[in-house]
Protein backbone atom coordinates (compact mmCIF):
# COMPACT_ATOMS: atom_id res chain seq x y z
CA UNK A 1 0.00 0.00 0.00
CA UNK A 2 1.38 3.02 -1.11
CA UNK A 3 1.83 5.79 1.34
CA UNK A 4 -0.87 8.73 0.71
CA UNK A 5 0.72 11.43 1.92
CA UNK A 6 3.87 10.98 -0.71
CA UNK A 7 1.70 10.39 -3.50
CA UNK A 8 2.94 12.83 -6.82
CA UNK A 9 -0.78 12.85 -7.36
CA UNK A 10 -3.34 12.81 -5.03
CA UNK A 11 -7.29 12.43 -5.38
CA UNK A 12 -10.17 12.22 -2.74
CA UNK A 13 -13.34 12.41 -4.44
CA UNK A 14 -12.97 13.77 -7.79
CA UNK A 15 -15.81 14.44 -9.47
CA UNK A 16 -15.90 16.03 -12.67
CA UNK A 17 -19.01 17.07 -14.84
CA UNK A 18 -19.20 18.05 -18.54
CA UNK A 19 -23.00 18.99 -19.33
CA UNK A 20 -25.23 17.42 -17.34
CA UNK A 21 -23.06 14.22 -17.38
CA UNK A 22 -20.78 12.96 -14.81
CA UNK A 23 -17.94 11.91 -16.31
CA UNK A 24 -15.77 11.06 -13.33
CA UNK A 25 -17.62 10.10 -10.20
CA UNK A 26 -15.57 10.85 -6.97
CA UNK A 27 -12.20 8.80 -7.53
CA UNK A 28 -10.01 8.21 -4.76
CA UNK A 29 -6.75 7.41 -6.07
CA UNK A 30 -3.12 8.07 -5.58
CA UNK A 31 -0.05 8.27 -8.08
CA UNK A 32 3.24 7.56 -6.56
CA UNK A 33 6.69 9.69 -7.57
CA UNK A 34 9.10 8.35 -9.74
CA UNK A 35 6.89 5.47 -10.91
CA UNK A 36 5.03 4.98 -13.97
CA UNK A 37 1.30 4.52 -13.73
CA UNK A 38 -0.65 3.59 -16.52
CA UNK A 39 -4.57 4.49 -16.88
CA UNK A 40 -6.69 2.02 -19.03
CA UNK A 41 -9.62 1.58 -19.53
CA UNK A 42 -12.05 1.39 -22.89
CA UNK A 43 -12.50 4.87 -25.02
CA UNK A 44 -15.01 6.81 -23.07
CA UNK A 45 -14.30 5.64 -19.33
CA UNK A 46 -12.99 9.40 -18.74
CA UNK A 47 -9.08 8.83 -19.03
CA UNK A 48 -8.41 11.95 -20.82
CA UNK A 49 -10.92 14.23 -18.23
CA UNK A 50 -8.87 12.56 -15.88
CA UNK A 51 -5.57 13.92 -17.20
CA UNK A 52 -7.09 17.27 -18.22
CA UNK A 53 -7.93 17.63 -14.59
CA UNK A 54 -4.39 16.92 -13.13
CA UNK A 55 -2.90 19.58 -15.74
CA UNK A 56 -5.50 21.88 -14.60
CA UNK A 57 -7.39 22.32 -17.99
CA UNK A 58 -10.66 20.61 -17.25
CA UNK A 59 -13.02 22.57 -16.15
CA UNK A 60 -16.15 21.93 -13.79
CA UNK A 61 -13.38 19.70 -11.00
CA UNK A 62 -14.92 18.96 -7.46
CA UNK A 63 -13.25 17.16 -4.53
CA UNK A 64 -9.68 17.38 -3.42
CA UNK A 65 -6.98 16.72 -6.73
CA UNK A 66 -3.23 17.29 -5.16
CA UNK A 67 -0.60 16.97 -7.86
CA UNK A 68 2.88 17.65 -6.60
CA UNK A 69 2.17 18.80 -3.37
CA UNK A 70 0.07 21.64 -4.82
CA UNK A 71 -3.71 22.02 -5.79
CA UNK A 72 -4.31 20.70 -9.60
CA UNK A 73 -3.87 24.05 -11.97
CA UNK A 74 -1.83 25.82 -9.70
CA UNK A 75 0.38 28.66 -11.51
CA UNK A 76 3.34 26.86 -10.14
CA UNK A 77 2.79 23.92 -11.90
CA UNK A 78 2.49 24.96 -15.24
CA UNK A 79 6.10 24.78 -15.53
CA UNK A 80 6.80 21.46 -13.51
CA UNK A 81 4.29 19.03 -16.06
CA UNK A 82 4.86 18.12 -19.53
CA UNK A 83 1.17 17.52 -20.95
CA UNK A 84 0.97 15.39 -24.10
CA UNK A 85 -2.86 15.71 -25.33
CA UNK A 86 -4.38 12.72 -27.22
CA UNK A 87 -3.81 15.05 -31.19
CA UNK A 88 -0.78 16.00 -31.22
CA UNK A 89 -0.59 19.58 -30.39
CA UNK A 90 1.78 21.53 -32.53
CA UNK A 91 2.21 23.99 -35.25
CA UNK A 92 2.04 22.43 -38.67
CA UNK A 93 3.58 25.61 -40.18
CA UNK A 94 6.73 25.01 -38.29
CA UNK A 95 9.91 22.88 -38.59
CA UNK A 96 10.28 20.57 -36.00
CA UNK A 97 13.03 22.30 -34.49
CA UNK A 98 11.22 25.91 -34.27
CA UNK A 99 8.41 24.21 -33.02
CA UNK A 100 10.41 23.41 -29.93
CA UNK A 101 12.51 26.16 -30.18
CA UNK A 102 9.30 28.27 -29.23
CA UNK A 103 7.73 25.96 -26.51
CA UNK A 104 10.80 26.15 -25.09
CA UNK A 105 11.26 29.38 -25.37
CA UNK A 106 7.66 29.78 -23.05
CA UNK A 107 9.27 27.27 -20.44
CA UNK A 108 12.60 29.28 -20.13
CA UNK A 109 12.74 32.08 -21.54
CA UNK A 110 15.11 34.80 -22.02
CA UNK A 111 18.36 35.61 -24.11
CA UNK A 112 20.84 34.38 -21.11
CA UNK A 113 19.28 31.27 -21.56
CA UNK A 114 19.43 30.37 -24.56
CA UNK A 115 22.42 27.81 -24.63
CA UNK A 116 20.37 25.61 -22.53
CA UNK A 117 17.44 26.00 -24.65
CA UNK A 118 19.20 24.25 -28.10
CA UNK A 119 20.66 21.93 -25.36
CA UNK A 120 17.11 20.93 -24.41
CA UNK A 121 15.57 21.06 -27.60
CA UNK A 122 18.36 18.96 -29.29
CA UNK A 123 17.95 16.47 -26.30
CA UNK A 124 14.46 15.98 -26.88
CA UNK A 125 14.38 15.81 -30.38
CA UNK A 126 16.64 12.88 -29.89
CA UNK A 127 14.47 11.31 -27.10
CA UNK A 128 11.86 10.97 -29.70
CA UNK A 129 14.38 9.66 -32.28
CA UNK A 130 13.10 12.29 -35.04
CA UNK A 131 16.43 14.25 -35.60
CA UNK A 132 16.86 12.94 -39.01
CA UNK A 133 13.51 15.05 -39.55
CA UNK A 134 14.25 18.10 -37.88
CA UNK A 135 14.46 21.09 -39.92
CA UNK A 136 10.89 19.13 -41.97
CA UNK A 137 7.73 20.54 -41.53
CA UNK A 138 5.73 19.39 -38.92
CA UNK A 139 2.47 19.44 -40.97
CA UNK A 140 4.27 17.04 -43.47
CA UNK A 141 5.50 14.71 -41.47
CA UNK A 142 3.36 11.18 -40.52
CA UNK A 143 0.84 10.86 -38.39
CA UNK A 144 3.09 8.77 -35.91
CA UNK A 145 6.00 11.23 -36.55
CA UNK A 146 3.88 14.26 -35.40
CA UNK A 147 2.68 12.41 -32.48
CA UNK A 148 6.60 12.03 -31.39
CA UNK A 149 7.02 16.08 -31.99
CA UNK A 150 3.87 16.30 -29.60
CA UNK A 151 5.75 14.39 -27.10
CA UNK A 152 8.97 15.64 -27.31
CA UNK A 153 7.51 19.17 -26.31
CA UNK A 154 6.73 17.75 -23.29
CA UNK A 155 9.53 16.32 -22.37
CA UNK A 156 11.60 19.94 -23.06
CA UNK A 157 13.18 21.05 -19.64
CA UNK A 158 13.28 18.49 -16.83
CA UNK A 159 9.27 17.77 -15.95
CA UNK A 160 8.57 16.43 -12.82
CA UNK A 161 5.42 15.26 -13.70
CA UNK A 162 4.74 14.13 -17.41
CA UNK A 163 0.90 13.34 -18.51
CA UNK A 164 0.54 11.33 -21.58
CA UNK A 165 -2.52 10.86 -23.06
CA UNK A 166 -2.61 7.73 -25.51
CA UNK A 167 0.96 8.63 -26.42
CA UNK A 168 1.82 5.53 -28.65
CA UNK A 169 -1.85 5.18 -30.92
CA UNK A 170 -0.84 4.62 -34.23
CA UNK A 171 3.02 3.80 -34.08
CA UNK A 172 4.56 0.32 -34.87
CA UNK A 173 5.48 -1.96 -32.42
CA UNK A 174 9.30 -0.77 -33.16
CA UNK A 175 8.41 3.00 -31.99
CA UNK A 176 6.09 1.79 -29.39
CA UNK A 177 8.75 -0.27 -27.55
CA UNK A 178 11.49 1.65 -27.87
CA UNK A 179 8.93 5.10 -26.75
CA UNK A 180 8.05 2.86 -23.47
CA UNK A 181 12.26 2.44 -23.06
CA UNK A 182 12.23 6.03 -23.18
CA UNK A 183 9.54 6.27 -20.29
CA UNK A 184 11.09 3.78 -18.04
CA UNK A 185 14.19 6.11 -18.93
CA UNK A 186 13.25 8.81 -17.84
CA UNK A 187 11.29 7.57 -14.46
CA UNK A 188 15.03 6.30 -13.62
CA UNK A 189 16.97 8.40 -14.71
CA UNK A 190 15.20 12.68 -14.37
CA UNK A 191 13.41 11.06 -11.71
CA UNK A 192 9.74 11.79 -12.88
CA UNK A 193 6.61 10.90 -12.42
CA UNK A 194 4.66 9.70 -15.25
CA UNK A 195 0.88 8.96 -15.98
CA UNK A 196 -0.45 7.50 -19.16
CA UNK A 197 -2.75 6.45 -20.74
CA UNK A 198 -3.62 3.53 -22.99
CA UNK A 199 -6.03 1.37 -24.41
CA UNK A 200 -3.77 -1.34 -25.59
CA UNK A 201 -3.53 -3.97 -22.89
CA UNK A 202 0.20 -5.19 -23.78
CA UNK A 203 1.70 -1.78 -22.97
CA UNK A 204 -0.35 -1.89 -19.28
CA UNK A 205 2.74 -5.13 -18.43
CA UNK A 206 5.26 -1.97 -19.02
CA UNK A 207 4.12 0.01 -16.03
CA UNK A 208 4.57 0.04 -12.76
CA UNK A 209 1.25 0.24 -11.66
CA UNK A 210 -2.45 0.49 -12.96
CA UNK A 211 -5.40 2.51 -12.55
CA UNK A 212 -8.32 0.34 -14.43
CA UNK A 213 -11.28 2.47 -15.04
CA UNK A 214 -14.58 1.75 -16.83
CA UNK A 215 -17.41 4.81 -17.32
CA UNK A 216 -15.44 7.25 -14.92
CA UNK A 217 -14.58 4.98 -11.93
CA UNK A 218 -11.77 3.19 -11.11
CA UNK A 219 -12.63 -0.39 -10.98
CA UNK A 220 -8.71 -1.49 -9.80
CA UNK A 221 -5.79 0.22 -8.40
CA UNK A 222 -2.47 -2.38 -8.40
CA UNK A 223 0.61 -3.57 -9.92
CA UNK A 224 -0.03 -5.71 -12.76
CA UNK A 225 1.15 -8.67 -10.82
CA UNK A 226 -0.85 -8.65 -8.50
CA UNK A 227 -3.77 -7.78 -10.71
CA UNK A 228 -3.13 -11.10 -13.00
CA UNK A 229 -2.72 -12.93 -9.49
CA UNK A 230 -6.01 -11.73 -7.77
CA UNK A 231 -7.73 -12.96 -10.78
CA UNK A 232 -6.22 -15.82 -11.44
CA UNK A 233 -5.68 -14.75 -15.15
CA UNK A 234 -2.44 -14.93 -17.35
CA UNK A 235 -2.33 -10.89 -18.90
CA UNK A 236 -3.67 -7.85 -17.96
CA UNK A 237 -6.07 -7.99 -20.81
CA UNK A 238 -7.51 -11.13 -19.61
CA UNK A 239 -7.65 -9.43 -15.89
CA UNK A 240 -9.39 -5.95 -16.80
CA UNK A 241 -12.14 -8.18 -18.61
CA UNK A 242 -12.34 -10.19 -15.80
CA UNK A 243 -13.21 -7.21 -13.76
CA UNK A 244 -15.25 -5.60 -16.23
CA UNK A 245 -17.34 -8.69 -16.33
CA UNK A 246 -17.67 -9.23 -12.75
CA UNK A 247 -18.34 -5.15 -12.51
CA UNK A 248 -21.22 -5.67 -15.29
CA UNK A 249 -22.23 -8.78 -13.36
CA UNK A 250 -22.87 -6.92 -10.03
CA UNK A 251 -24.71 -3.97 -11.77
CA UNK A 252 -27.09 -6.74 -13.79
CA UNK A 253 -28.12 -8.18 -9.95
CA UNK A 254 -28.46 -4.41 -8.51
CA UNK A 255 -31.79 -4.18 -11.07
CA UNK B 1 9.66 -6.81 -25.72
CA UNK B 2 12.34 -5.84 -23.27
CA UNK B 3 10.79 -5.13 -20.54
CA UNK B 4 12.46 -2.92 -17.34
CA UNK B 5 11.54 -4.44 -14.19
CA UNK B 6 8.71 -2.79 -12.27
CA UNK B 7 9.44 -1.99 -8.91
CA UNK B 8 12.84 -0.09 -8.69
CA UNK B 9 12.26 2.90 -7.24
CA UNK B 10 14.17 6.03 -7.55
CA UNK B 11 13.31 8.68 -5.57
CA UNK B 12 12.80 12.06 -6.29
CA UNK B 13 16.39 13.75 -6.48
CA UNK B 14 18.22 16.22 -6.70
CA UNK B 15 17.94 18.40 -9.60
CA UNK B 16 18.25 21.49 -11.10
CA UNK B 17 14.75 22.86 -12.81
CA UNK B 18 15.31 24.22 -15.92
CA UNK B 19 11.85 24.93 -16.29
CA UNK B 20 10.64 28.86 -14.60
CA UNK B 21 7.36 29.68 -13.18
CA UNK B 22 5.06 31.75 -15.04
CA UNK B 23 4.85 35.69 -14.56
CA UNK B 24 1.36 37.95 -15.99
CA UNK B 25 3.59 38.64 -18.64
CA UNK B 26 7.22 38.38 -20.01
CA UNK B 27 8.58 40.47 -22.51
CA UNK B 28 10.69 37.65 -23.46
CA UNK B 29 7.51 35.07 -23.93
CA UNK B 30 5.67 37.90 -25.82
CA UNK B 31 8.59 38.40 -28.00
CA UNK B 32 9.21 34.40 -28.87
CA UNK B 33 5.69 34.60 -29.30
CA UNK B 34 5.72 37.51 -32.07
CA UNK B 35 9.02 35.71 -34.08
CA UNK B 36 6.75 32.14 -33.57
CA UNK B 37 3.79 33.92 -35.34
CA UNK B 38 5.89 35.36 -37.95
CA UNK B 39 7.98 32.27 -38.34
CA UNK B 40 4.94 30.29 -39.41
CA UNK B 41 3.64 33.43 -41.84
CA UNK B 42 7.11 32.65 -43.70
CA UNK B 43 6.15 29.34 -44.78
CA UNK B 44 3.63 30.61 -46.40
CA UNK B 45 4.50 33.47 -48.66
CA UNK B 46 1.52 33.36 -50.70
CA UNK B 47 -0.34 34.82 -47.81
CA UNK B 48 1.74 37.38 -47.11
CA UNK B 49 1.70 38.71 -50.54
CA UNK B 50 -2.47 38.96 -50.76
CA UNK B 51 -1.76 40.82 -47.62
CA UNK B 52 0.25 43.27 -48.49
CA UNK B 53 -0.72 43.54 -52.00
CA UNK B 54 -4.09 43.41 -52.18
CA UNK B 55 -4.58 46.73 -50.58
CA UNK B 56 -2.51 48.19 -53.64
CA UNK B 57 -4.12 46.68 -56.39
CA UNK B 58 -7.74 48.06 -54.77
CA UNK B 59 -6.22 51.15 -54.81
CA UNK B 60 -5.13 51.00 -57.82
CA UNK B 61 -8.13 50.27 -59.40
CA UNK B 62 -10.12 52.80 -57.03
CA UNK B 63 -7.55 55.52 -58.92
CA UNK B 64 -8.66 54.26 -62.45
CA UNK B 65 -12.92 54.02 -61.54
CA UNK B 66 -12.42 57.79 -60.56
CA UNK B 67 -10.37 58.25 -63.31
CA UNK B 68 -13.18 61.48 -64.57
CA UNK B 69 -14.42 62.91 -61.75
CA UNK B 70 -13.88 66.52 -61.67
CA UNK B 71 -10.23 68.11 -61.03
CA UNK B 72 -9.81 71.09 -59.17
CA UNK B 73 -9.56 73.89 -62.24
CA UNK B 74 -8.13 76.78 -60.16
CA UNK B 75 -10.46 76.96 -57.90
CA UNK B 76 -9.08 77.78 -53.66
CA UNK B 77 -9.40 76.39 -52.03
CA UNK B 78 -9.50 72.83 -53.93
CA UNK B 79 -12.25 70.22 -52.36
CA UNK B 80 -11.38 66.92 -52.15
CA UNK B 81 -11.63 64.80 -55.10
CA UNK B 82 -14.02 61.00 -55.13
CA UNK B 83 -10.78 59.23 -54.86
CA UNK B 84 -9.28 61.58 -52.07
CA UNK B 85 -11.90 61.31 -49.83
CA UNK B 86 -13.01 57.32 -50.90
CA UNK B 87 -9.17 56.55 -51.24
CA UNK B 88 -8.03 58.25 -47.42
CA UNK B 89 -11.19 56.32 -46.30
CA UNK B 90 -9.95 52.97 -47.58
CA UNK B 91 -6.29 53.67 -46.14
CA UNK B 92 -7.59 53.21 -43.00
CA UNK B 93 -10.41 50.67 -43.68
CA UNK B 94 -8.10 47.93 -45.76
CA UNK B 95 -5.90 47.39 -42.41
CA UNK B 96 -8.56 47.04 -40.04
CA UNK B 97 -10.02 44.29 -42.29
CA UNK B 98 -6.94 42.24 -43.42
CA UNK B 99 -5.84 41.96 -39.64
CA UNK B 100 -9.44 40.82 -38.92
CA UNK B 101 -9.56 38.15 -41.24
CA UNK B 102 -5.65 36.79 -40.53
CA UNK B 103 -6.33 37.25 -37.08
CA UNK B 104 -9.53 35.24 -36.50
CA UNK B 105 -8.41 32.62 -38.25
CA UNK B 106 -4.79 32.35 -37.11
CA UNK B 107 -6.26 32.48 -33.51
CA UNK B 108 -9.18 30.08 -34.48
CA UNK B 109 -6.15 27.22 -35.66
CA UNK B 110 -4.62 28.50 -32.51
CA UNK B 111 -8.08 26.84 -30.36
CA UNK B 112 -8.83 24.02 -33.05
CA UNK B 113 -4.95 23.02 -33.14
CA UNK B 114 -4.79 22.16 -29.54
CA UNK B 115 -1.91 24.52 -29.08
CA UNK B 116 -3.92 27.28 -27.66
CA UNK B 117 -4.67 24.34 -25.18
CA UNK B 118 -0.86 23.06 -24.35
CA UNK B 119 0.32 26.79 -24.31
CA UNK B 120 -2.13 27.46 -21.28
CA UNK B 121 -1.02 24.40 -19.51
CA UNK B 122 2.26 25.95 -19.76
CA UNK B 123 3.83 29.16 -17.87
CA UNK B 124 2.86 31.42 -20.54
CA UNK B 125 0.64 34.56 -19.77
CA UNK B 126 -2.43 35.47 -21.51
CA UNK B 127 -1.72 38.52 -22.12
CA UNK B 128 1.42 37.04 -23.63
CA UNK B 129 -0.62 35.49 -26.54
CA UNK B 130 -2.15 38.49 -27.25
CA UNK B 131 0.40 40.55 -27.11
CA UNK B 132 2.68 38.08 -28.93
CA UNK B 133 0.24 37.92 -31.95
CA UNK B 134 -0.48 41.96 -31.79
CA UNK B 135 3.07 42.50 -32.30
CA UNK B 136 3.24 40.31 -34.99
CA UNK B 137 0.46 41.06 -37.08
CA UNK B 138 1.68 44.82 -36.39
CA UNK B 139 4.77 44.48 -37.98
CA UNK B 140 2.91 43.26 -41.03
CA UNK B 141 0.26 46.23 -40.92
CA UNK B 142 3.19 48.26 -40.78
CA UNK B 143 4.64 47.13 -44.40
CA UNK B 144 1.15 47.01 -45.63
CA UNK B 145 0.21 50.46 -44.81
CA UNK B 146 3.51 51.82 -45.92
CA UNK B 147 3.13 50.53 -49.16
CA UNK B 148 -0.30 51.03 -49.80
CA UNK B 149 -0.18 55.10 -48.38
CA UNK B 150 3.45 55.24 -50.20
CA UNK B 151 1.72 53.96 -53.24
CA UNK B 152 -1.58 56.67 -52.87
CA UNK B 153 0.44 59.41 -52.26
CA UNK B 154 3.17 59.34 -54.50
CA UNK B 155 2.06 57.49 -57.64
CA UNK B 156 -2.08 57.69 -57.56
CA UNK B 157 -1.16 61.64 -56.84
CA UNK B 158 -3.97 61.34 -53.78
CA UNK B 159 -4.02 64.72 -52.65
CA UNK B 160 -3.54 64.97 -48.48
CA UNK B 161 -3.14 68.62 -46.83
CA UNK B 162 -1.73 67.01 -43.47
CA UNK B 163 1.43 64.72 -43.02
CA UNK B 164 1.60 61.36 -44.48
CA UNK B 165 2.95 60.49 -41.25
CA UNK B 166 -0.42 60.95 -39.59
CA UNK B 167 -2.12 58.42 -42.37
CA UNK B 168 0.16 56.03 -41.28
CA UNK B 169 -0.40 56.12 -37.83
CA UNK B 170 -4.19 55.85 -37.88
CA UNK B 171 -3.89 53.08 -40.53
CA UNK B 172 -1.42 50.96 -37.92
CA UNK B 173 -3.98 51.70 -35.09
CA UNK B 174 -7.06 50.65 -37.48
CA UNK B 175 -4.67 47.08 -37.82
CA UNK B 176 -4.25 47.20 -34.33
CA UNK B 177 -8.35 47.07 -33.64
CA UNK B 178 -8.75 44.58 -36.78
CA UNK B 179 -6.38 42.29 -34.73
CA UNK B 180 -8.25 42.93 -31.64
CA UNK B 181 -11.57 42.34 -33.04
CA UNK B 182 -10.52 39.38 -35.02
CA UNK B 183 -9.00 37.56 -31.60
CA UNK B 184 -12.16 38.60 -29.76
CA UNK B 185 -14.26 36.83 -32.58
CA UNK B 186 -12.41 33.83 -33.33
CA UNK B 187 -13.44 32.79 -29.45
CA UNK B 188 -17.05 32.52 -30.92
CA UNK B 189 -16.54 30.90 -34.06
CA UNK B 190 -16.35 27.05 -33.99
CA UNK B 191 -14.65 26.51 -37.44
CA UNK B 192 -12.88 28.41 -39.98
CA UNK B 193 -16.20 28.87 -42.03
CA UNK B 194 -18.23 30.30 -39.01
CA UNK B 195 -15.13 32.87 -38.86
CA UNK B 196 -14.86 33.67 -42.60
CA UNK B 197 -18.64 34.43 -42.26
CA UNK B 198 -18.03 36.53 -39.12
CA UNK B 199 -16.53 39.11 -41.63
CA UNK B 200 -20.25 40.25 -43.53
CA UNK B 201 -21.31 40.39 -39.89
CA UNK B 202 -18.71 42.15 -38.06
CA UNK B 203 -17.24 44.77 -40.83
CA UNK B 204 -19.96 45.02 -43.11
CA UNK B 205 -21.92 46.78 -41.04
CA UNK B 206 -19.31 48.84 -40.01
CA UNK B 207 -18.05 49.43 -43.43
CA UNK B 208 -22.07 51.18 -44.61
CA UNK B 209 -22.34 53.36 -41.21
CA UNK B 210 -18.85 54.23 -41.06
CA UNK B 211 -19.14 57.65 -43.80
CA UNK B 212 -17.06 56.00 -46.94
CA UNK B 213 -20.40 55.80 -48.70
CA UNK B 214 -22.40 58.89 -47.52
CA UNK B 215 -21.07 61.59 -45.04
CA UNK B 216 -22.56 60.14 -41.25
CA UNK B 217 -24.44 63.71 -40.44
CA UNK B 218 -26.79 62.68 -43.48
CA UNK B 219 -27.80 59.08 -42.43
CA UNK B 220 -31.27 58.63 -40.75
CA UNK B 221 -30.88 59.12 -37.81
CA UNK B 222 -30.99 56.25 -35.80
CA UNK B 223 -28.26 55.11 -37.97
CA UNK B 224 -25.75 58.13 -37.54
CA UNK B 225 -26.27 57.37 -33.83
CA UNK B 226 -25.15 53.18 -34.38
CA UNK B 227 -22.15 55.12 -36.38
CA UNK B 228 -21.27 57.23 -33.85
CA UNK B 229 -20.50 54.23 -31.66
CA UNK B 230 -18.88 52.15 -33.86
CA UNK B 231 -15.47 52.46 -34.08
CA UNK B 232 -14.50 52.42 -38.11
CA UNK B 233 -16.61 55.66 -37.79
CA UNK B 234 -13.34 57.07 -36.24
CA UNK B 235 -11.13 55.48 -38.10
CA UNK B 236 -12.18 57.17 -41.68
CA UNK B 237 -12.76 60.44 -39.77
CA UNK B 238 -9.37 60.30 -38.13
CA UNK B 239 -8.26 59.51 -42.00
CA UNK B 240 -10.07 62.79 -43.20
CA UNK B 241 -8.62 64.93 -41.19
CA UNK B 242 -5.39 64.09 -42.73
CA UNK B 243 -6.93 64.81 -45.70
CA UNK B 244 -8.38 68.02 -45.20
CA UNK B 245 -6.23 69.71 -42.32
CA UNK B 246 -2.19 70.49 -42.25
CA UNK B 247 -2.02 70.55 -38.26
CA UNK B 248 -3.07 68.27 -35.78
CA UNK B 249 -6.58 69.08 -35.11
CA UNK B 250 -8.63 68.16 -31.87
CA UNK B 251 -10.93 66.51 -33.93
CA UNK B 252 -7.96 63.89 -35.25
CA UNK B 253 -6.79 63.35 -31.70
CA UNK B 254 -9.97 62.51 -30.25
CA UNK B 255 -10.55 59.84 -33.22
CA UNK B 256 -7.15 58.17 -32.74
CA UNK B 257 -7.43 58.15 -29.09
CA UNK B 258 -11.12 56.60 -29.55
CA UNK B 259 -9.74 53.78 -32.16
CA UNK B 260 -6.93 52.86 -29.74
CA UNK B 261 -9.00 52.45 -26.94
CA UNK B 262 -11.71 50.58 -28.63
CA UNK B 263 -8.51 48.06 -29.61
CA UNK B 264 -7.41 48.27 -26.04
CA UNK B 265 -11.00 47.37 -24.82
CA UNK B 266 -11.29 44.63 -27.61
CA UNK B 267 -7.68 42.96 -26.87
CA UNK B 268 -8.75 42.44 -23.13
CA UNK B 269 -12.20 41.29 -24.18
CA UNK B 270 -10.50 39.01 -26.90
CA UNK B 271 -7.71 38.15 -23.21
CA UNK B 272 -10.75 37.31 -21.07
CA UNK B 273 -12.60 34.73 -23.98
CA UNK B 274 -9.18 32.69 -23.01
CA UNK B 275 -9.45 30.34 -20.64
CA UNK B 276 -7.14 27.72 -19.14
CA UNK B 277 -9.85 25.59 -17.92
CA UNK B 278 -12.18 24.70 -20.76
CA UNK B 279 -15.39 22.16 -20.26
Amino acid sequence: MMNFDEGAIRARGLTVRRGDRTVLRGLDFGVSPGRITGLLGPSGCGKSTLMRAVVGTQAKVTGTLDVLGLPAGDGALRARIGYVTQAPSVYDDLTIRQNLDYFAAVLDPGRARRAARRETVTRAIGDVDLASHADSLAGRLSGGQRSRVSLAVALLGTPELLVLDEPTVGLDPVLRRDLWDLFHRIAAERAATILVSSHVMDEAERCHRLLLMRDGEILADDTPDALRARTRTETVEAAFLHLVDEANALQESAR
Amino acid sequence: MTTTTPGTTTAPGTKTPSRTTAAPMSAARTLATAARVLRQLRHDPRSIALMILVPCVMLFLLRYVFDASPTCDGETPCPPSTFDSIGASLLGIFPLITMFLVTSIATLRERTSGTLERLLAMPLGKADLIAGYALAFGLLAIVQSVLATGLAVWALGLEVVGSAWLLLLVALLDALLGTALGLFVSAFAASEFQAVQFMPAVIFPQLLLCGLFTPRPNMQPVLEAISNVLPMSYAVDGMNEVLRHTDVTGDFVRDTVIVAGCAALVLALGAATLRRRTA
